[in-house]
């Protein structure tokens, strides 16, 4: 029973640990600083609990065989051992309090920092179960939002007001482009309840919430198209809510604006 | 205090004889514990049913079940699972496991069995209030299953039910009425948890018998008592929140729906709320209700390890302060389930620090429980094969919370399979592996028959390794950034390549196998209720006081005789005491004692 018991302990949990090693798993190549920073911090984190996790499960297996087996005279009659106590708390605290203190650095750059000067604003306000992609066309600037003219047929799903100039070059798309290697300032809306934008290949992702605008800000580094899923909970077609992020070179980006340009 | 002089009475009386007063509306704190054993199981044998509907769904979300077009007329039209009935399920499955599963069994159940006879009282503090809280629990159960039966059927939002998804009817099916029953079963929940938790503090400050120290009380009463803390503080908090939110939806209030929304095309009439308010409300509770599920595993574990390890808790001071500070730290954490959610960042900075600390007690915990082990002479019994088998889970859900804790980390991890493998390794399994170590223990207490440690053993094997299958892969599913709560991945692509159908598929058929192995469990249960041999007093040579009284104990559990008790919870192998183990009511001068 002891050998069993000890045996199985390490199996499962080597069964648990060896994918992570051998990364026959893995996440998504990231294709921007942020998200090889993230790695870097899992890979930390996946270091010190991998450790952790093998020694706890080895030990655990191992006093089980050791003590598990019939042996001649009593028990070890003791309560424990303070300095022990101290010990594995210490260690424990520092080990724990540090990783968290290593990350904060990769949290900061992307929050407590605002997009960087000259980044491309781009609105993204989801929706029961689109995206809504909005471009502020040559001006720059959005034009103003009137919840009576949202007409989804008519191509107007966010209501933008026809009254307010700033709003005739919008440009609002199911989809989003975006240049390489420039910064882009993302404003996060919703129109009726919480979604959350998430791009796996961008480490990135943000509730979008009802009643708040939230920006968050990133520079993907490499051509392609990836998957923005929605990943808060928002009603029956949460699994199909898509969209695609296209990044393309300079050129491409500037002829796609023009040929999403609204037709004057 | 008339209520006061009403309790002592009633332990006074005889035991009733009628089978209405004894076994229904009864007062006494072991058949209510007993009810409120049963009402887990029928909900464990619910939400399992449920959640083996998901994992089928999940792999073959086109395949045609007759059935339950019949249990699900609308969400199963021809027998397909509808992407909303899926949710409904999900939502279901996650309520009423965390509520009627691992808040019901552990605290109440255990708890109000086995709590008044280790600390020597005959009853609880309030025999009255304790049945009314049971009662008001079922009833909470009655509305809550309601709530598949009504048009719309059961709400989809989850067992988080963020507004204002949870809060407007027109955001879907089954979030008309079956949404207004959820938050009405959970404010009746919260109310007869406040009840209850009341009723613990009381009893554990107020009836501990002569001789018993707060330390030197059973490691099972610590955690009885510290859950019915964070109980009367988390649950208070979600009753409000239901409150508020049931306003929102039948009597017009604004709480937590702002202004300016458009549900499909249509303006919705409310304005001023914040849904980030309803986060912070029901993450208050349900941080907490995390410990809730978990620390009276941790203490049936530590008696149980102590117990067959024939040795006293390897630091038991270290124990206590430890469970008080997963307590109270448990309070400080819950902004690291809203990393994401758009509260302030800065603020995301300190709750991750507190998360990592309540990582400490944790860690002092699991050394001590293999400092237990060390040394200790084992006797492979059901009950402390499951208790091992949670030390091992405890480390391995634990761990995953290290990667979630951290913002930036979470910030991938957020709303994916990783988080579903974290707690239920560590809510879910770990505490199931809690109450079935307590089960194979206390059942010969409870009933005076044995279980059956053949059958128990095999339960153990096939259900430890079926969990780690079932839930390990989800690891590897939340490194793709598979988002939870998704009926089905058809079309996901960067799912699709990476291979996660096949691990969906490798999960279900475990899940079937897992599941399949309970019924071993629940044959045991009731084949030993009335075929199990005769269990004596103190089967397992254990020394806390329930050891000491009769299997099952007499109505007022020491028959009117007060113990004193002489020595701490678990003096196992004292050196020159006659036997291995010296009973806390055994008289002082038995042999020294190590305290």
């Amino acid at each position: 029973m002891p050998f069993l018991l000890a045996v199985v302990i390490w199996a499962v949990s080597l069964g648990l640990a060896i994918p992570f090693f051998t990364r026959t798993w893995w996440f998504p190549q990231s294709i921007n600083e942020h998200g090889r920073q993230v790695d870097q911090q899992f890979m930390f984190t996946l270091v010190v609990t991998g450790v952790v996790f093998i020694l706890a499960q080895a030990a655990l297996g191992w006093v089980v065989l050791r003590f598990g087996r019939p042996r001649a005279g009593a028990a070890n009659y003791s309560h424990g051992n303070n300095t022990m106590e101290v010990l594995w708390t210490s260690a424990t605290a520092v080990l724990f309090i540090g990783l968290t203190i290593m990350g904060q650095r990769v949290w900061a750059r992307v929050h407590f920092m605002g997009a960087p000067e000259g980044a491309i604003p781009i609105e993204l306000t989801g929706q029961q179960f689109v995206w809504n992609i909005r471009y502020p066309g040559p001006d720059g600037k959005f034009g103003a939002l009137d919840i009576k003219q949202i007409n989804d047929q008519a191509g107007n799903p966010l209501g933008v007001d026809s009254k307010d100039p700033a709003g005739k070059d919008d440009i609002t798309v199911p989809t989003m482009a975006v240049p390489v290697n420039k910064p882009i300032e993302l404003r996060l809306r919703s129109k009726d309840v919480t979604h959350s934008f998430f791009v796996p290949e961008l480490r990135l992702k943000q509730d979008t919430v009802p009643g708040m605008v939230i920006r968050i800000h990133f520079t993907a580094e490499k051509v392609g198209r990836y998957e923005i899923a929605c990943a808060e909970l928002c009603g029956l077609g949460h699994y199909k809510m898509r969209s695609f992020l296209d990044v393309m070179e300079q050129a491409d980006y500037e002829k796609w604006l023009k040929e999403h340009a609204p037709q004057p | 205090m008339a209520e006061q002089a009403h309790t002592h009475e009633a332990h006074a009386h005889a035991a009733p004889t009628g089978f209405i007063r004894k076994y229904i509306f009864s007062l006494d704190h072991k058949i209510i514990g007993l009810q409120y054993y049963f009402l887990a199981v029928v909900a464990v044998i619910v939400g399992m049913f449920l959640s083996l509907l998901m994992r089928w769904h999940l792999v073959w979300p086109t395949a045609k079940i007759g059935w339950l077009e019949t249990l699900f007329p609308a969400g199963a039209a021809g027998g397909v699972m509808t992407p909303e009935l899926y949710l409904s399920l999900m939502t279901m499955h996650g309520t009423i496991m965390v509520f009627f599963v691992l808040t019901t069994a552990p605290q109440s159940g255990f708890g109000n069995y086995v709590l008044p006879i280790q600390i020597g009282a005959a009853d609880m503090a309030f025999p009255v209030l304790n049945m009314l809280s049971f009662w008001i629990t079922f009833l909470s159960f009655v509305v809550m299953i309601a709530a598949f039966f009504v048009t719309g059927g059961a709400p989809l939002s989850g067992w988080t039910a963020y507004p204002p998804l949870s809060a407007l009817t027109e955001t879907g099916p089954g979030q008309q009425s079956g949404q207004t029953l959820w938050i009405l079963s959970l404010a009746l929940f919260s109310a007869a948890s406040l009840l209850g938790a009341l009723n613990f503090i009381t009893t554990t400050l107020d009836l501990r018998t002569k001789g018993l120290s707060l330390m030197r009380m059973p490691l099972t009463c610590w955690t009885w008592f510290i859950t019915a803390i964070l109980g009367l503080l988390a649950f208070a908090v979600l009753l409000a929140g239901g409150v508020l939110l049931i306003m929102d939806r039948v009597a017009g209030t604004s709480f937590f729906v702002p202004g300016g929304l458009v549900v499909s095309d249509k303006v919705i009439n409310h304005s001023g709320g914040s849904p980030l308010l309803w986060q912070h409300l029901f993450w208050f509770f349900g941080h907490p209700e995390v410990y809730i599920a978990i620390l009276p595993g941790m203490g049936v574990v530590s008696q149980v390890l102590s117990t067959f390890s024939r040795k006293p808790i390897f630091g038991y001071r270290a124990m206590v302060f430890a469970i008080i500070a997963i307590g109270a730290l448990g309070f400080g954490v819950w902004g690291h389930h809203m990393f994401i959610s758009g509260m302030s960042p800065y603020s995301a900075m300190a709750f991750s620090v507190l998360t990592m600390s309540i990582g400490v007690p944790s860690a002092i915990k699991t050394f001590n429980w293999i400092g237990t082990l060390w040394g200790g002479k084992i006797r492979f019994t059901s009950a402390m094969m499951f208790a091992i088998g949670f030390v091992s889970l405890f480390v391995t859900g634990g761990l995953s919370g290290i990667f979630l804790g951290q913002p930036p980390v979470d910030l991938f991890f957020h709303d994916t399979y990783f988080v579903v493998a974290h707690f239920h390794m560590i809510m879910g399994v770990a505490s199931i592996f809690g109450m079935f170590a307590g089960t194979y223990y206390w059942f010969p207490k409870m009933f005076g028959r044995m279980m059956n440690e053949g059958l128990g053993k095999l339960h153990f094997w096939i259900t430890f390794v079926g969990v780690y299958a079932i839930f390990t892969p989800m690891h590897y599913l939340g490194l793709f950034g598979h988002p939870r709560r998704y009926s089905e991945i058809t079309g996901v692509n960067y799912l699709a390549k990476s291979g996660a159908g096949e691990i969906h598929l490798f999960m279900t058929i475990a899940a079937l196998i897992t599941v399949g192995a309970q019924l071993l469990f629940f044959f045991n249960l009731f084949w030993s209720l009335f075929k199990g041999k005769k269990a004596p007093v103190n089967p397992w040579e254990s020394t806390t006081l329930e050891w000491t009284v009769p299997s099952p104990p007499p109505h007022d559990n020491f028959g009117g005789y007060e113990p004193v008790v002489n020595h701490g919870p678990y003096e196992y192998s004292v050196p020159g005491a006659p036997k291995d183990y010296v009973m806390q009511s055994d008289p002082a001068g038995v042999a020294a004692t190590g305290h």
